[in-house]
């Protein structure tokens, strides 16, 4: 090893407080660059595999009953590979130990091998005898939550007929990453599972022999969904086709598409922040550090190292510095993909996830941390070599100060001394003291967009739940039925009140835009569930037009008085033209709004239920449990308090973690930041310091002056931040809109304030670490030594 | 007489400060001989310093030429006076200018690590007596002793000529002896030609030649006849 490098180890052992406050800086960029980018391509690469090798299906439709006979038309699509008939439906179910009923969507086992797509992954046990009635197989998450082995029963009430199954094995399946039961907002493994049963057995439950009421399909290369979909579509028809989906409408695949969505996002917007304030930190510490090594700098030359060998020399210092940083960040950034791979098997049922680090995220975050790192440290390299040798061997001329209008109002606010020296510290260097507030802001700004999250959330919890959704219970009915659905629902156990929603699967076109979903016909005394607007006031669709959600009205670029084409799915397969009457304000999908008896008239039929709300006795709900379990006709039930509770605590989990992430990353900013500029002003002022000492002043008076311009520039930092931070969370409000979630945006002062205290804590505290050092300034010595 | 080392041909340079031009060299005429020990005396701001400098190949001459031997000095690129400063110059400051984080050894070795003919770090301190210091750090030593280390980082790369600028200036009379010792001992043990700045007239007694410098003009040269020990200086 070179003595100059010998020089540079000892350099950095020596500064090692400044260097890793900078490094964990950088390390925050590398470890996020390595966890998004790994996190991603994990799940892609998992998701690949999986779909290829379990035969995921590219188109999926469900019809009300299509004789089997239609199957070789379909093959016979142009486009088509392979496809497969099915029967699925919904059940509700009577688990042991489980008073209220639990529901599932079960999905048929052909009679002869295994199925040709959306093969299930058996994880223990053997799937049904496909001559049993009576055997099941469960998914490995809803056996899990529930404590199921092979061999364990429990009841299921599979269209009117209540029945004891026998669970034979538990798999997985790729059409199931992401399971959601009807009305749910987050995964329920104890309450929702998928079932696999012999199609026979099926087929003679839900009376489907020789038919089919689900079909999948497999493209050839050249076949694409766009084209296959109508053709199906055009086939089902005449059945009772829903409308053909491709998989970007397909549940679970829909979530791990969102999760990716954010993961690239996350991986594009934050390092690059972290990237900028490490490279400013370099070129601040290691302008301080040439201007201190000016001597040096001429004694290299005066030996006859070349300018080259001088600029390389802190070149490197940098690219230690990022070595170092890069190194941290590798190790955290494994760390917390694979947390966040174990995190992800929580949510998604994956048969395995490995977080396998790419050797191309880790080096892309490596010379990502030593470009930032470098570019950081040219401009002062440049100037080291700059520097003729005879001029660096002289001290420095001591930095010019002007008097200049900032100098004439604080004299005119008669400003003290000591005050001077501040306001001139800050007004001499403006540049670095622009980039010290912009960079503060930046870590307000983050605290900021992590703590609006639970006030949004608190806001979504009280919109959806105490404005909208203010049922104790949703019962979802099997098929649609009349009025009287109701009256029997009223004469259950514990039911204190009882209204019908009528849901239509229906495409809504505007022009070329449109979007799938289930438009909500509600009778408009509705008071359990209603929609209201972003003021909490309720919206009714008026006569026979639609309220669209805000995101909705967004998407298809239509407002009030518009008019748009409800293209209904079931059925006779109608198109309405209907008004646009009114805007709602919906955080959990894209809502479609009508009145009940409008839209029955429109149809020219008699009002229709698909799921009545319910308020219910919470001191009988034992008793109405039983009944729902057994009743025929009953598809599933949603308790919305369950839902509003596993919804607080999922969400509350991960919001501390976010929230404690976001804080560690603030305050490494701050310190990194706060503690590198007031070491700098130390080294810089250390001889001005002494003297004030030596001329009488306190130590107290002496730090001020240095305490002082660190927190003038964390002061300054804060209204900066709160703009930044109000921009950060809306731009993350935007991102994470999509047509499953819209997060509404809510700052409180609170937030404000919590971020602000949070940085302003972190600079106090960088300073203080500081302040000791002049307390312990040797008077003497500093003013003896040359500058 | 044999061709002179140094030769310099009306040399000047001003220094502009804002607004206020300083003309520390107004025209020098100078020649130096191989294997001399030269001593330029004279007040501060005499332009002793500029013209050790600009024959260091460290500054630059804003008018006038200078040469070392048949290269002229004042007519080379930045590039050529980095070559010229690491093959045939060394360096003594007053301020020793050690790096406080290499050892004594180590800022040694700075320059045997890049000179192309180097005598081991090893010998150059124990030329001038701090074979038994040679792994402390420039703080554990004493300024005659930070001196002498600067010496012996100078003469490891076997340099034509040394230029020492206040090589005592900041040294007591006893460790300024020491000091002297070493360089009056190196020139004539190695032949190695050497430039003293100094404040101090005393020293003038062990040159061969001494230029006097007033006002940024050379006032004389003087050929000593015979030279004193540095023993026999004081101050």
């Amino acid at each position: 090893m070179s003595v100059l490098d010998r020089k540079l180890l000892r350099d950095l052992r020596r500064m090692w407080a400044q260097v890793l406050a900078i490094a964990l800086v950088l390390a925050c960029g590398v470890t996020i660059l390595v966890l998004a980018v790994g996190a991603q391509r994990s799940l892609e690469d998992t998701l690949d595999a999986y779909y290829e090798r379990n035969r995921f299906a590219e188109v999926f439709a469900n019809v009300r009953r299509a004789p089997d006979s239609l199957l070789p038309d379909i093959r016979a699509l142009p486009g088509v590979r392979m496809a497969e008939t099915r029967i699925v439906g919904q059940v509700v179910l009577d688990l042991p130990g489980l008073a209220e009923p639990a529901a599932g969507r079960v999905v048929s086992l052909p009679d002869f091998g295994d199925p040709a797509l959306n093969l299930p992954m058996i994880v223990a046990g053997r799937p049904p005898d496909p001559d049993r009635t009576d055997e099941v197989m469960v998914s490995r998450a809803f056996a899990e939550a529930n404590g199921f082995v092979p061999g364990d029963r429990f009841a299921a009430n599979l269209n009117g007929r209540k029945r004891v199954l026998t669970i034979t094995g538990t798999a997985l399946s790729p059409e199931f990453v992401y399971v959601l039961g009807p009305g749910a907002m987050l995964p329920d493994n104890r309450r929702y599972g998928i079932l696999w049963m012999p199609r026979r057995a099926l087929a003679a439950a839900f009376d489907l022999q020789g038919a089919f009421n689900d079909v999948a399909l497999a493209l050839t290369r050249e076949g694409q969904a766009e084209a296959v979909i109508p053709a199906l579509d055009r086939l089902l028809a005449p059945y009772g086709g829903a409308g053909a989906h491709g998989r970007a409408e397909q549940a679970s695949h829909v979530f791990i598409e969102g999760e990716l969505t954010q993961l690239r996002a996350m991986a594009r917007i934050l390092p690059p922040v972290f990237f900028l304030i490490s490279a400013f930190l370099v070129n601040m510490v290691l302008q301080r550090i040439v201007s201190l090594e000016r001597g040096v700098v001429g004694l290299m030359k005066a030996l006859g190292y070349s300018d080259a060998a001088v600029a390389g020399h802190f070149l490197k210092l940098a690219m230690l510095v990022a070595i170092i940083g890069i190194v941290i960040g590798w190790g955290m950034g494994s760390w917390l993909g694979r947390g966040m791979a174990r995190l992800y098997t929580e949510f998604f049922e994956f048969p395995y996830l490995v977080f396998q680090p790419r050797v191309g995220s880790y080096a892309t975050a490596a010379a990502a941390g030593l470009l930032a790192s470098g570019l950081g440290a040219l401009q002062s390299a440049r100037r080291a070599a700059a520097l003729p040798p005879a001029i660096a061997m002289a001290p420095p001329a001591p930095p010019v100060f002007r008097r200049g209008l900032s100098d004439r109002l604080a004299a005119f606010a008669g400003l003290s001394q000591p005050s001077m020296m501040v306001l001139r510290g800050i007004t001499r260097w403006p540049g670095r003291a622009a980039f010290s507030v912009l960079a503060m802001a930046a870590a307000v700004a983050m605290l900021m967009s992590a703590s609006f999250f639970p006030d949004s959330l608190d806001e979504i919890i009280d919109t959806a739940f105490f404005e909208q959704n203010r049922q104790h219970a949703m019962l979802i009915l099997a098929e649609d039925r009349a009025d009287d659905v109701v009256e029997d629902v009223r004469h259950l156990p514990g039911i204190l009140a009882a209204e019908p929603l009528h849901a239509v699967p229906a495409i809504l076109r505007s022009g070329t835009l449109s979007r799938r979903l289930a438009v909500e016909a509600r009778d408009p005394d509705a008071r359990l569930s209603r929609v209201t607007d972003a003021a909490g006031r309720p919206v009714e669709p008026a006569g026979s037009g639609i309220v669209l959600s805000e995101r909705l009205a967004e998407r298809l670029g239509v407002g009030p008085g518009d008019r748009i084409e409800m293209e209904i799915l079931t059925g006779r397969r109608e198109t309405l033209l209907l008004e646009v009457s009114g805007t709602a304000c919906i955080h959990f999908g894209l809502g479609a709004y009508m009145d009940r008896a409008a839209l029955a008239r429109l149809l020219r039929k008699p009002p229709q239920v698909s799921v009545v709300n319910v308020a219910m006795d919470p001191a009988q709900a034992d008793a109405l449990y039983a009944a729902a379990k057994n009743t025929p006709g009953l598809a599933g039930t949603v308790l919305l308090f369950q839902t509003r509770a596993s919804f607080r605590a999922t969400i509350g989990e991960n919001v501390l973690i976010t929230t404690m992430v976001y804080v560690v990353i603030a305050v490494l900013i701050t310190v990194g930041v706060a503690y590198n500029s007031a070491r700098i002003q130390l080294s810089e002022r250390a001889r001005e310091l002494a003297s004030l000492r030596i001329i009488g002043f306190t130590r107290a008076e002496a730090s001020y002056i240095l305490i002082g311009e660190l927190m003038a520039l964390a002061i300054l930092a804060q209204p900066v931040g709160w703009i930044l931070g109000w921009i950060f969370a809306y731009a993350q409000v935007v991102s994470f809109s999509s047509d499953l979630y819209s997060l509404p945006f809510v700052m409180n002062p609170a937030t404000y304030a919590r971020s602000s205290l949070v940085v302003l804590s972190a600079s106090a505290f960088s300073a203080l670490i500081v302040r000791r050092r002049i307390d312990r300034l040797d008077l003497v010595a500093v003013m003896k030594t040359r500058e | 007489m044999a061709q002179p080392i140094f030769r310099s041909e009306g040399l000047t340079k001003v220094y502009r400060t804002g607004d206020v031009s300083v003309h520390a060299l107004r025209g020098v005429d100078l020649s130096l001989y191989p294997g001399e020990f030269t001593v330029l005396l004279g007040p501060s701001g005499s332009g002793k310093s500029t013209l050790l400098n600009i024959l260091g190949g460290l500054d630059r001459a804003s008018g006038g030429r200078a040469w070392f031997a048949d290269h002229e000095l004042t007519a080379m690129s930045d590039r050529e006076l980095t070559r010229y400063r690491r093959d045939h110059v060394g360096f003594v400051f007053q301020f020793y200018n050690l790096v406080a984080s290499l050892t004594a050894r180590e800022n040694v070795a700075l320059v045997t690590e890049i000179a192309r003919n180097p005598m081991p770090a090893d010998e150059a301190l124990a030329r001038v007596g701090l074979d038994q210091r040679m792994d402390h750090f420039p703080a554990q030593l004493s300024g005659g002793e930070q001196q002498r280390v600067a010496i012996a980082r100078a003469i490891a790369k076997r340099p034509d000529v040394l230029l020492c600028d206040e090589p005592t200036g900041a040294l007591d009379s006893k460790t300024g002896v020491q000091v002297l010792e070493a360089l009056n001992a190196i020139n004539s043990d190695l032949g190695t030609t050497t430039v003293v700045i100094t404040h101090n007239a005393g020293i003038q007694a062990m040159a061969h030649r001494v230029v006097f410098f007033a006002d940024g003009r050379i006032a004389e040269v003087r050929e000593n006849a015979s030279r004193a020990r540095p023993s026999d200086i004081t101050w």
